[in-house]
């Protein structure tokens, strides 16, 4: 069924194409094919199917790319509203540890 | 510290010896650069033996997953002691693995251990554990455990350097949100690879000279995986679902208009029935069908299996919409159930692998005021129509 895609429009995925030095790396990293090659440097060319995980700015070498990663988990968003848990998703470092099981699901 | 030590009189020795002692210990040489290399326990459960190297003498583990190792990756998914579900960081022997083998980085989550090793069955590597408080690869890389820093300190307390000839570490290609290849290449001379997104892919990324085809690269949610989540989601649902139930049996006892039992009987157990359906349809029927139910925004996906569950169950309990009381249950339901499904979809956003946190948060700007709305008019409504009957 190829990409999934989630709401458009909204991510925060940006890119410096005068700083690009073409080595393709943010091809590599990107887990939805946002990236392709043009010519000697690399465009966004599918910006909606981005979900902000931040391993192509993270990686690009040439600080080209910019984007305001975060985990897209609604239990996170809760949780810092709340001021609870740190604002973190289920994933997050478990402080006291007899709560860990209820404290939600995604990271398997 | 230590200067304080050196310093003393020995009138101040005499008075504090107790003291001195402890303050000794607790800032001590553990941080000196030649130190000898932090090794993984040879006594962890997984371990099948031990291999002499350069470093010393590192743990060897098999590809082949005991019935101890997959009884707790069930455990896990069922949400028991996953929080603690750890491998000792450091460096590990698969097989028997040489000077040129190649180096695997994984984080120290036992699931993500056993996925790697057992997805490279017959052959020879080593793998280096990342100390990511045991939490998988893609949690890790977001928050930064899984990251430039540990790994760069990693590569020098595992004794890495002395145990291969090459410089060339494979990471997880969704560890690359925390990874800086190009500063783990500047300070330790190791040039990162980054693998396909699924451990199965791998034996074909090695054969291929560490090359990724662009399938291998992209991260996909099929049903399996998002089966595998639904367990979790139960789970979370379990208390509040108890605590509601008793609150709508409790109700509907009191409320209704025959005695106490009856009405539990024929309002209540229906109510129960009903936020278990609801429940289903956001923590299972979601995740099962998710790609192929309309919308976009998770919510809207509940909220579209939330209003068929409520339709099909007021046809079931054959609902009067004649009068106003039925028409007032209807109403209710019609409030209440969407409201639940729709909450409970959102929150499998979190599961998700392709929704951005911008999405999120726009998503929850209009639908966690709406599901809350609906719940809350919808519980009032229902009351009415009890007092109604």
């Amino acid at each position: 069924m190829g990409n999934m895609v989630y709401l458009k429009n909204v991510a925060t995925l940006a890119m410096d194409t005068t700083k690009c030095t073409g080595c393709g790396l943010c091809l590599d990293v990107c887990p939805h094919n946002v990236f392709k090659m043009n010519g000697k440097s690399a465009k966004i060319a599918d910006r909606d199917a981005c979900m902000e995980c931040g391993a192509c700015s993270r990686n690009c070498p040439a600080d080209a790319i910019s984007v305001q990663s975060g985990v897209g988990c609604a239990a996170a968003v809760i949780n810092s509203l709340l001021g609870r848990n740190g604002g973190e998703c289920c994933c997050g470092p478990q402080t006291d540890s007899s709560s860990a099981p209820r404290s939600g699901g995604c990271c398997g | 510290m230590e200067k304080n030590k050196k310093n003393l009189s020995p009138a101040d020795k005499f008075e504090f010896p107790v003291i001195q002692e402890q303050t000794s210990c607790g800032c001590g040489t553990s941080t000196a650069p030649n130190a000898v290399y932090t090794m993984p326990r040879l006594d962890q459960s997984f371990v099948s033996g031990s291999m002499t190297t350069p470093a010393g003498e590192l743990p060897k583990v098999s590809s082949v997953l005991t019935r101890h190792d997959r009884w707790g990756t069930i455990k896990a998914r069922l949400g028991a002691g996953r929080m603690h579900y750890i491998v000792d960081p450091g460096l590990y022997a698969l097989g028997h693995p040489d000077a040129q083998a190649p180096i695997l980085v994984t984080a120290n989550y036992k699931m993500s251990f056993d996925y790697l090793r057992q997805a490279l069955a017959g052959r020879n590597a080593w793998i280096l554990v990342l100390d990511t408080k045991g939490i998988n690869v893609w949690c890790a890389a977001g928050k930064g455990t899984f990251g430039t820093e540990e790994l760069i300190q990693r590569i020098e307390t595992s004794g890495l350097k002395k145990v291969v000839d090459h410089r060339k570490l494979i990471l997880p290609q969704l560890g690359a949100p925390g990874v800086a290849a190009h500063q783990v290449k500047q300070f330790t001379g190791f040039k990162v690879y980054y693998g396909p997104v699924r451990a199965a892919d791998l034996t074909d990324y090695l054969d291929a000279g560490l090359k990724a085809t662009k399938e291998m690269r992209i991260m996909v949610f099929p049903l399996k995986d998002r089966a595998v989540l639904i367990p979790l989601e139960l789970l979370i649902t379990a208390k509040p679902f108890i605590l509601v139930s008793l609150a709508l049996l409790i109700l509907s006892g009191i409320l209704g208009q025959s005695g106490f039992q009856t009405n539990i009987f024929h309002d209540g157990l229906f109510a129960v029935g009903a936020l278990a359906c609801a429940i289903l349809g956001g923590a299972v029927i979601n995740p099962l069908l998710l790609p192929y139910i309309p919308g976009r925004a998770f919510s809207v996906k509940g909220l579209i299996i939330g209003l068929v569950i409520a339709l099909g169950l007021i046809y079931l309990r054959g609902i009067d919409v004649q009068l106003w009381a039925g028409r007032a249950e209807a109403l209710a339901w019609l409030l209440i159930i969407p409201a639940v499904s729709a909450y409970l979809a959102m929150n499998f956003t979190g599961c998700s692998t392709y929704t951005s946190l911008s999405g999120v948060k726009k998503e929850m700007r209009f639908a966690l005021p709406l599901e809350m709305t609906a719940g809350i008019l919808g519980l009032a409504v229902w009351i009415t129509s009890l007092i109604m009957t």
